[in-house]
């Protein structure tokens, strides 16, 4: 059983009037207790993939071309806006960067810690309460009793980070997606609220969708890795075997481009160029400006298919990985 | 020694609380005292609120220091009158970590880039703009950049704009306020290359301050670690890294991420958070953290201690 199983989901931004694909057919499924991470540069697309995920795509400029996402055993992608407010914040949940932005900055934070149990679970406003200060315990916030009454800007980032994160396991969803959800944290407090992540998870079953531009905290908290580029899934693998070998140019070059504090590193290889603005983007491998081993077939996007022995290690490349088998 | 700063300390008054407010005083420098030589980076980390950018600016007094001496190339800095500031910032410049707040909106780039030369009498008109045209082309950049503006640019290149407008006067030595925290990891390292080429070329010397100890491991030869306004610990950077002697950069290093899922289990992370540069603790400031902590801990702040091979620790108990 799958706590999240998304296929060909292909999302659109409207610019100038036009449509243009952000996010092209990704696939992939989520089990419970698993963390799966969404690596990439800005505007690779896998914050818009969270977002289609979410059903929080904003109407008129983005929208789900096609593509199915199935939280559970229900298929959401097709829900109305209001079916599908009962899915979000119940079944899933969702974290952001900078949970400032997120909570309400005029609601006691117990009573928001609350809300998803009134609204979701029907619970009076004293049981809910009483769920509220558990759920703050159980994220390790220091004297919960007392800061149930405080305000947001009361708390310090990190400790915000564990209201937000107490907020969107308030209904035990099955799947909790993590977007950056430590990028604005210094690496001690960053530490703390990833092990408290994978700690809720070990407890509940929760399956997180780990979105993040930052390798490292790939390599330390997921099993699976997915690196996009320019919308596309370019390699998907276990992480282990992603980070001793990776396949795909573009992995490739993002781990050499990485300074790094447990070796020295006497050469840092930066990826020439930048990432094409979606309206610019080539056709075939969108890749392909930036790659060093392009080739003609490039022109034609190639398929994410299976590395030889290991069907779980997947990536999308003419040259490293090509298909019909002649990979040695 | 191109720049040596003793024992600088600055206390910010704010005030805080409700309903009502009272001034507090922030502690933010406590004896800071550090060195860079010429074609030098020295690497400044720690977390928010540690004082690490307050230290590269009272370096240039942009926030005056309350006590110590600062000396650059041996003229000291604190006690300069505004001609010789003048004269003294046209060799000290600061690197930022937005280039976009850091540049006028409604200024083109060749302008933006012209008005240090013509604030410092050292060009105008025509040998202003061939300056201009050769800083550019040193930082990647086209000439005809010079005609555009900040917003026409990428975040990556108008932090080239932002080390540019640094390079034009020709400057001995570059503070780097986090220069690269806000680029993607493939502009993140072309912009750490060209800084890297440009202290090779130039001979350039940098107070690098950044959260991210990868990249100081990549550019800095000397680090200094900063904990709630005073330096921790010291030394060459990747010494410092491989075996932290301070128990706080021993948890700083291990909550680094590294890329590698092979890597030893991190360390425990200790409850809490930094406390708050308000109320610091007595005695060494990381003692409430600290798994070393004894009474002594608790009532003597540990001076830094030369511990050889150019290292210093403030640790009552490292060895």
């Amino acid at each position: 059983m799958t706590a999240l199983s998304v296929r060909g989901l292909t999302t659109s931004l409207r610019i100038d009037g036009a449509w243009h694909d952000a996010v092209r057919d990704v696939s992939f499924d989520l089990a419970p207790g698993e963390t799966l991470a969404l690596v990439g540069e800005s505007g690779c697309g896998k914050s818009l993939t969270a977002m289609t995920i979410m059903g929080l795509l904003p109407a008129g400029i983005g929208r789900l071309s096609a593509g199915s996402v199935r939280i559970g055993d229900v298929e959401t992608s097709q829900l109305a806006d209001r079916a599908m407010e009962h899915i979000r914040g119940d079944a899933i949940g969702m974290i952001f960067q900078e949970p400032m932005s997120s909570l309400n900055p005029v609601l006691k934070v117990g009573l928001q810690i609350a809300e998803p149990l009134i609204h979701h679970r029907g619970m009076n406003r004293r049981d809910a309460r009483r769920r509220a200060l558990e759920l703050m315990e159980l994220v390790r916030i220091p004297a919960a009793a007392e800061r149930l009454d405080a305000y947001p800007h009361q708390f310090s980032g990190g400790m915000r980070q564990r209201v937000m994160i107490a907020l969107a396991i308030a209904c035990a969803p099955q799947v909790l997606i993590a977007d950056e959800p430590t990028t604005a944290l210094d690496v001690t407090v960053q530490a703390q609220v990833l092990e408290l992540l994978a700690g809720l998870q070990r407890e509940q079953g929760l399956g997180i969708l780990l979105i993040t531009h930052n390798l490292g905290v790939v390599a330390g908290n997921a099993q699976r890795v997915m690196v996009m580029y320019g919308g596309d899934v370019v390699e998907s693998a276990p992480v282990r075997e992603f980070f001793a070998a990776p396949r795909h140019p573009y992995s490739v070059a993002l781990l050499a481009a990485m300074p790094r504090v447990d070796r020295p590193v006497n050469a840092l290889a930066p990826i020439p160029g930048q990432v094409p603005s979606l309206v610019a983007m080539p056709d075939g491998c969108r890749y392909q400006g930036r790659c060093p081993l392009r080739i003609e077939r490039c022109a034609a996007l190639p398929p994410l298919v299976a590395l030889r022995g290991t069907a779980r290690h997947q990536v999308r490349c003419w040259v490293t990985a090509p298909p019909e088998g002649k990979d040695s | 020694m191109l720049l040596e700063v003793t024992d600088i300390a600055k206390t910010f008054t704010v005030r805080q609380g409700w309903p009502i407010p009272r001034n507090v005083s922030v502690r933010a420098l406590d004896g800071v005292s550090f060195h860079v030589d010429h074609g030098e980076a020295l690497g400044v980390v720690g977390e928010s609120g540690c004082g690490k950018s307050t230290a590269a600016r009272v370096v240039l007094r942009l926030i005056d220091a309350d006590r110590g001496s600062i000396a650059f190339d041996g003229e000291d800095v604190l006690a300069a009158s505004p001609a010789r500031m003048r004269a003294l910032r046209r060799r000290m410049q600061i690197v930022f970590q937005d280039p976009a707040s850091a540049l006028d909106p409604r200024q083109r780039i060749g302008a933006a880039l012209a008005e240090p030369l013509a604030v410092h009498g050292i060009a105008r008109g025509a040998a202003a703009h061939a300056r201009i045209a050769a800083v550019l082309d040193e930082v990647g950049l086209p000439a005809a950049a010079a005609q555009r503006f900040p917003h026409e640019f990428s975040g990556g290149q108008r932090q080239r704009i932002g080390i540019a407008r640094a390079l034009v006067l020709a400057p001995d030595l570059i503070i780097a306020d986090e220069p690269v925290s806000a680029l993607d990891v493939s502009v993140q390292a072309q912009i750490l290359l060209l800084l890297a080429e440009l202290k090779r070329r130039r001979r350039l010397a940098f107070v690098f301050v950044s959260h991210d100890l990868g990249v100081v491991r990549y550019f800095c030869e000397r680090t200094v670690v900063m904990y709630l306004g005073r330096i921790i610990e010291s030394g060459p950077t990747g010494a410092l890294f491989d075996a932290p002697k301070h128990p706080y950069t021993q948890l700083l290093r291990g909550a680094s991420p590294v890329p590698d899922p092979e890597a030893p289990k991190r360390v425990l992370i200790p409850e809490g958070e930094p406390p708050s540069p308000v109320a610091p603790p007595p005695g060494c400031h990381f003692n409430p953290r600290c798994p070393l902590a004894t009474s002594v801990c608790r009532e003597v702040a540990p001076a830094l201690r030369d511990m050889g091979a150019g290292r210093t620790v403030a640790c009552h108990h490292a060895t």
